[in-house]
């Protein structure tokens, strides 16, 4: 069972590694580089922010908002998470699909966050590729006591820079986790009954948060 | 115990013949008529079993998890990583062995240095001195060496306490669990109160990842059954799993 809190642990840090300065130099990083700049940000945010540390889940969504979404690439993760059914969907549906698919990730994984506070990152010298092709950045997140969680990043080439479609917590991809999930309620239910389930999902997140 | 083993063993043994020799899957009904089983998902032939098999453990974990908000709220931090190291240190010579037997001679002998230092300047594993000698901790098992050797992972299993297990990790846990550190004390009463505060320091580190699953899950016997897969492939291969093909199932063809 380790794996599954090395799992949580890595997935608070991996929506919150975005969750740091947007500076504007943010575009013309390379993946690596903007992969450790925004950890390390996240890292000393969450280290000096009590409130975080002690629990409050809708500081670490206002955190995620403001800061890491600027460097996913949310129509691609939902593309990923979706497989083949991506193509059934129509312009205005993929809309609403990476819309209701961000904010349940950012929802629920933000206050995985809450409950960090030794954590430090090492980061494994990283492959980059000729041109535009994706590129996998590996790092590791350590903490006292604990084996090192193994959490990797797959960033794709955007025009507005290097953009995070995949986090992989210890081998475990946030996003294809969800794709028999969504394969099987598009078979069923069609496009608008994955649209569906996703902002009922949102909504009782919403209901249910204090 | 041991009688407890030897029935899981033969469980496992038995599961993994039965779904080898039909095809047919053994199937149940949902008990949650908006819970649709992924039909015939071909790792997980039990499903049916395995849901009942969960829910038993939300039984079981409603009392567990009552008491390891308690002890997460009164043990101290350091005390906290004090435990966890000291157990971390008996299971590594075992770590060490599954290594070895992979093939991976320096990692195994990262181990036993790492068993020797703590023992010792770590008094008696409390300490993890070696993580930072830079003797990193690894988590092996047996269900990885069989994996190593090309043991089949066999059908998806979700047993009460245990959670989920394939056939292989099954059979990996009877070993792990044969050569369990806490079996030897000589006094029934140590023995026990160390599997007891093992097991409750263990759900008390998966505390805060209950409520993100929760969130997080559309089908929560579905999340996590998917998230082991990935884990455990992921687990075989120390961290580099080869592609797949992009059906995403993560099942080698």
């Amino acid at each position: 069972m380790k794996w599954f809190f090395s799992l949580l642990l890595g997935l608070a840090l991996s929506l919150s590694f975005a969750s740091s300065a947007s500076s504007a130099s943010a575009e013309e990083d390379s993946p690596d580089a903007l992969i450790r700049r925004v950890t390390e940000d996240v890292l000393s945010i969450v280290r000096q922010d009590k409130d975080i540390q002690g629990g409050d889940a809708r500081k670490a969504v206002e955190l995620v908002d403001a800061k890491v979404l600027p460097y996913f690439n949310f129509q691609r993760m939902t593309a990923l998470a979706m497989g083949k059914e991506w193509n059934k969907a129509g312009p205005e549906q993929k809309k609403r699909l990476a819309e209701e698919f961000k904010t349940l990730l950012v929802r629920t994984y933000s206050n995985a966050l809450t409950g960090y506070k030794d954590q430090s990152a090492r980061y494994k010298p990283t492959k980059l590729p000729d041109g535009d092709a994706d590129v996998l950045v590996r790092t590791e997140i350590l903490q006292p006591g604990g084996k090192p969680i193994q959490l990797d990043y797959s960033l794709g080439k955007t025009p507005e820079g290097w953009r995070v479609y995949d986090v992989i917590v210890a081998g475990v991809s946030l996003v294809t986790n969800y794709r028999d999930t969504f394969t099987q309620e598009v078979r069923a239910n069609g496009v608008d009954g994955l649209i569906k389930m996703l902002s009922d999902k949102n909504r009782q997140l919403e209901a249910g948060k204090k | 115990m041991k009688w407890f083993f030897s029935l899981l063993l033969g469980l496992t043994l038995s599961l993994s013949f039965v779904s080898s020799a039909s095809s047919v899957s053994a199937e149940g009904d949902s008990p949650d008529a908006l819970i649709r089983p992924t039909a015939g998902h071909s790792r997980d032939p039990f499903e049916g079993f395995n849901r009942t098999m969960f829910s038993v453990n939300e039984g079981i974990d409603a009392v567990v998890k009552p008491v390891a908000q308690g002890y997460d709220e009164v043990v101290p931090g350091p005390v906290r990583t004090g435990i966890g190291n000291f157990f971390g240190n008996i299971a590594d010579p075992w770590i060490a062995a599954n290594n070895l037997l992979q093939g991976k001679i320096t990692e195994g002998a990262s181990d036993v240095g790492r068993v020797l230092v703590n023992t010792t300047v770590g008094i008696a594993g409390l300490i993890d001195v070696a993580s930072d000698l830079g003797l990193e901790k690894h988590a092996e098992d047996f269900g990885q060496t069989l994996g190593r050797w090309g043991v089949g992972e066999g059908p998806y299993l979700y047993w009460p306490i245990l959670g989920p297990r394939n056939a292989r990790d099954t059979l990996g846990f009877a070993a792990d669990a044969a050569l369990d550190p806490l079996r030897f004390p000589h006094d029934a009463r140590a023995r026990n109160t160390l599997a007891g505060v093992r097991f409750i320091d263990l759900r008390a580190s998966l505390l805060s990842a209950d409520k993100v699953v929760e969130a997080a899950a559309f089908d929560k016997y579905r999340y996590i059954r998917d998230a082991y897969f990935q884990m455990r492939r992921n687990a075989i291969y120390d961290g580099n799993p080869p592609p797949l093909d992009d059906d995403g199932d993560g099942e080698e063809e």
